[in-house]
């Protein structure tokens, strides 16, 4: 461990120079450096957490100085770059993908007067470690219930990552809205084992279309699904992660978009006043983080007015992705009739919801 | 006439369509390793043409001349291999790999502005009634021109390699340098003409893949396919035609995979996405173990650099 | 007009000398590219290649390089063996992904017992899976005479789907609330690959890898499985004649090159990475590659050509967060370098001369 303290006392010895160690009294100028998993060209998820940066440059002017380092693979190297920028002066850090969780951590402990911000994890070891994420599943609801009420056979469709709870979230969420307006629909899953892969992510689109699935909601970063289904007329889609506005008035109806702006300022500005915590932050619709693109006029008036109000009622909180009765998949239990899950059982989510056919990958 | 809830006919037509960019870029390969040359920049040289082919198709709002600018572009990055490797006598197989290294970063810079952008269509060439006739009216009249093309393509270096004086010459040259030297060849300058070839053919099924599979243009794009292709020409035991057959073998496969889990059969999706990798081994073993020795089939100087002493 | 002719044994002075001209033309050229994207060239350069060794925040860097340039010497170095015999294995990727599983896979299975065997056993078994993974390859062959290229390139996609499958399925944390990643090895004490001395980067990886490079070396000159090696690469029907048994030597270099990935493998999971995670593989198979090349397939080459990448990799994160250089640029950059350095070479194995005659055509 002696390397630890080694690192903390070169860095306390950094802060005092460049003035931090007053974050209680509040700053006049803050560096905010970001870690990006992906390339910003992605077009997708770290395309939005970069826009997000922008937006906080915008808004905050030259009180912020903001730096990044995209295309970061998880481990060492992410540890490496965090160090570096800790001892290259930056105030607080961003680390935008789930893998970074450890590495953050560690760092963290070095850097005490550093402030880390750690996107969905849920590791908060040190003080000056806050996490963060977004509730898009309710975006979901919002697509499943116009999934539900515009698919002709019946059959809409999901295209999944990886079987892990953020996804299974979405997909069940998506399910349960779906069949909330269409008790007759049935849910068609791919699992794509990717984040990322355009010419698969479109192969798999096009097998959905030909099983006769209309609406597909995909939990992938490409454009490839929509440009798939565009070729094919009735068949509607999502924007993911970004607003995809290219595909609009159809196949893409509507978008969850993945705004990170608003947390971004909130978190920075505090930094700046000096009222900064450590937070556990999961918003949704509500605050803004999670933003539903425009619904389009290629939807008939009354499913548009449908998903408007799903929407608005997630918004003000009179309705809940997940309420009750729910069973999972095997029948057991899961939700009674009104009850609204804790956030420990979405966080941890590993099941189907009933209804819904075929195994998770285990 | 369905198979666990699948239309032959369907499948088969969008195998068609899934297997254009690999086999392309395959077969440009396998004229480049017939001359006796191993590029393992195949992934380089196609994502730079996807991302010129973008350029140019956006800019022009032409897709035949995005297709052009794509050939062009692949071809472009090929250069730098061939005057590498020919020239300066460079290692193949760590010149192939420095090339993907660069052409992955060229690309993404070229393509930063252009992230969120929809090219021009390319359409279906409209065949009419020829569509409507069951099964082969979906199987073979409902793409679009590219599809004939790259099958066109395939015929063409077949021809070529066999029945003409230039496939001859590239073929001596491949078995054997020194003799083609010593018959007068100019090895260098067949070779540099071929790694050309096999770059604006890699260039051309990367712009396929940014203009009419995924539609889009976005970092990584090509995401491997590259790689897949020089399994296939190996896997072809460099003939043409088995690059036609390998590279349905494998887009059908990875076809198959997802339209058996939108179709809900029940079956290990991870133990399939490695299907198409262990069948390519499988297959392999068979053709090389059997009398055919595919691997004899080799062109004898692949790999190996041209330094004329005399 | 220039001709080359080919000289009796590589010049000595320009196997020194080319890799500073390459270094040399590459900032040049790289320095055009940056100036072009419009940042200051000679900055840019400063912080790729001065910055990490003798730049304000050397004392941690310079260790980061020891990080970084570990598993690619100890893969390269494994590799050298086969490209010297014409054996290819392009798949040492996979071969590291198996290894870090296998490793990973026998200390999880042990979890929580503390025993000071268990870091041993755990390298053995890393070791094992490398090797047992460069033994398809190897078999298929020997008995089947298939291209060991194709076959190993394509057990890198198969290794790769069990990695995401041991993150997401068998391996997976069971206290990590279902997200993917297996438990943190830099919490079980027993089965940690920590560094040997605190804040020199200096892990058992890099150790091993200093042992290998020294081991290749003394095979190489030494010993007759060295001669064998270099007599089969250089003329394979003298090698038969003298009694090489060439299947004998295709088992020989790559289980030995697949051996010494899988180490590199179990090393990075069980200390820098820390963990089993979806995207644990990244690339130092391929790279490494590259790296016997530039170190001429030569041990002591190899260490120093490990070391240079090492250098672009960490100094290029730092032009990107300080310069906001792309990531992309940085990996075009890369691509310059061995461009450059491959190029050069030919100037320590051929002699150019000119001459007035333009007869000499080829």
């Amino acid at each position: 461990m002696k390397r630890r303290t080694l690192l903390a006392t070169a860095a306390l010895a950094l802060g005092m120079t460049v003035g931090g160690g007053a974050f209680a009294a509040g700053m006049d100028h803050v560096k905010a450096c970001f870690v990006y998993v992906g390339p910003i060209g992605d077009g997708g998820y770290t395309y939005q957490h970069n826009q997000g940066r922008l937006d906080l440059e915008k808004a905050l002017g030259d009180k912020v100085e903001t730096a990044y380092q995209e295309s970061v693979p998880e481990g060492a190297d992410a540890e490496r770059v965090l160090t570096q920028m800790a001892l290259g002066g930056c105030n607080i850090i961003f680390t935008t993908s789930f893998g970074y969780m450890d590495a953050t951590n560690a760092v963290a402990k070095k850097f005490p007067d550093v402030k880390f911000e750690h996107a969905t994890g849920f590791k908060r070891e040190s003080p000056n470690v806050s996490t963060y994420n977004a509730r898009f599943y309710e975006g979901r609801v919002v697509q499943g219930t116009i999934a539900g009420m515009m698919t002709k056979s019946n059959k809409i469709g999901y295209i999944g990552s990886y079987p892990i709870p953020e996804v299974l979230r979405g997909l069940n969420a998506y399910y349960l809205a779906a069949k909330k307006v269409n008790p007759d629909v049935e849910l068609s899953v791919i699992w794509a084992y990717t984040w990322f892969d355009p010419a698969k992510e479109a192969d798999a689109a096009k097998a959905m279309i030909e099983q006769g699935v209309d609406v597909i909601a995909q939990h992938t970063d490409s454009t490839a699904p929509l440009a798939e289904a565009a070729k094919t007329p009735g068949v509607i889609g999502f924007g993911q992660a970004s607003d995809m506005a290219a595909y609009k008035p159809s196949p893409r109806v509507t978008s969850t978009i993945d705004n990170w702006g608003p947390y971004y300022i909130k978190r920075v500005q505090a930094l700046l006043d000096g009222t900064y915590e450590q937070t556990d932050s999961w918003e949704g619709i509500a605050s803004g983080e999670v933003e539903i693109g425009e619904i389009t006029d290629a939807l008939p008036p009354e499913v548009k007015a449908a998903a408007e109000a799903a929407r608005d009622a997630i918004a003000d909180g009179s309705r809940h992705a997940f309420t009750g009765p729910i069973n999972k998949q095997d029948g057991t239990a899961w939700l009674a009739d009104g009850q609204t899950p804790p956030d420990g059982d979405l966080l941890g989510m590993n099941f189907y919801v009933e209804g819904i056919k075929g195994d998770i990958p285990q | 006439m369905d198979f666990m809830g699948i239309t032959p006919s369907v499948l088969i037509a969008s195998l068609m369509v899934a297997s254009v960019p690999i086999m392309l870029a395959a077969i440009g390969e396998l004229v480049v390793e017939k001359a006796g040359v191993l590029n393992l920049g195949v992934e380089g040289m196609m994502i730079m043409g996807a991302i010129c082919g973008f350029v140019t198709a956006v800019g022009t709002g032409s897709p035949l001349l995005g297709f052009l600018g794509g050939a062009a572009g692949g071809a472009a990055l090929s250069v730098i291999f061939a005057l590498l490797t020919q020239v300066f006598l460079t290692n193949q197989v760590a010149t192939g790999l420095a090339l993907t290294l660069f052409g992955l970063g060229l690309s993404s810079l070229i393509g930063q502005d252009y992230v969120g952008i929809k090219p021009p269509a390319t359409g279906a060439i409209p065949f009419g009634p020829l569509r409507d006739i069951p099964f082969f009216g979906k199987v073979f009249f409902s793409h679009d021109w590219m599809v004939y093309a790259s099958v066109a393509i395939i015929a063409l270096v077949w021809a070529g390699l066999k029945f003409t004086r230039a496939g001859l010459i590239l073929r001596a040259v491949g078995e054997g340098h020194d003799a083609a030297h010593a018959l007068g060849y100019k090895v260098i300058r067949i070779r540099v003409l071929a790694i050309l070839f096999g770059g604006a053919m890699a260039g051309l099924g990367g712009a396929y893949i940014s203009l009419v599979r995924v539609p889009q243009w976005t970092d990584g794009i090509t995401s491997g396919a590259g790689w897949i292709a020089l399994a296939i020409v190996v896997f072809a035991s460099w003939k043409p035609w088995r690059v036609l057959i390998g590279s349905y073998l494998f887009g059908g496969i990875t076809v198959l995979q997802l339209n058996l889990q939108a179709a809900g059969a029940r079956i290990p999706v991870e133990y399939l996405s490695m299907s198409p990798y262990l069948m390519t081994i499988i297959v392999l073993v068979i053709m090389s173990s059997g009398k055919g020795r595919a691997s004899l089939n080799a062109p004898a100087s692949l790999g190996q650099n041209f330094h004329a002493s005399r | 007009m220039l001709r080359l002719e080919k000289r009796p044994t590589p010049s000595r002075f320009w196997s020194w000398g080319t890799p500073v001209l390459a270094v040399a033309l590459t900032m040049i050229a790289g320095g055009m590219l940056f100036a072009l994207l419009g940042k200051d060239p000679f900055l840019a350069i400063k912080t790729i290649f001065w910055d990490p060794l003798f730049g304000e925040f050397a004392w941690y860097l310079r260790g980061q390089l020891l990080v970084k340039a570990g598993p690619l010497a100890l893969i390269a170095v494994g590799l050298s063996l086969g490209f010297r015999a014409g054996i290819w294995n392009i798949g040492a990727e996979g071969q590291y992904i198996m290894g870090a599983v296998f490793g990973a896979a026998v200390g999880l299975a042990v979890y929580p017992t503390e025993s000071r065997l268990i870091f041993p056993v755990m390298i053995l078994a890393g070791a094992f899976g490398g090797w047992v993974w460069a033994m398809i390859p190897a078999i298929l062959k020997t008995r089947f005479n298939t291209n060991e290229i194709l076959v190993s390139l394509m057990l890198v996609y198969v290794a790769e789907t069990i990695l995401s499958k041991a993150a997401t399925g068998f391996l997976r944390n069971p206290e990590g609330h279902g997200f993917p990643g297996s438990r943190s090895f830099s919490n079980y004490p027993a089965a940690h690959n920590p560094e040997i001395f605190a804040g020199t980067g200096m892990h058992w990886g890099v150790v091993a890898a200093f042992i290998a490079v020294i081991f290749c070396y003394v095979l190489l000159q030494r010993h007759i499985v060295g001669f064998q090696i270099k007599l089969a690469g250089q003329a394979p029907r003298a090698a038969r004649f003298a009694g090489v048994d060439p299947n004998r030597l295709v088992v020989l270099c790559l289980g030995l090159s697949g051996a010494l990935a899988g180490l590199a493998g179990v090393f990075e999971v069980s200390g820098p990475a820390g963990q089993i995670s979806i995207d644990f593989s990244s690339g130092y198979g391929f790279t490494a590659i590259i790296v016997a090349f530039l170190g001429r397939l030569n041990p002591l080459g190899i260490l120093l050509a490990s070391l240079v990448m090492a250098l672009t990799y960490v100094g290029g994160e730092g032009a990107s967060t300080d310069l906001g250089l792309p990531k992309a640029a940085i990996q075009a950059f890369q691509g310059m370098l061995l461009f450059f350095l491959l190029g050069a070479d030919l100037l320590s194995n051929y002699r150019i001369r000119f001459t007035l005659i333009g007869k000499e055509t080829r």
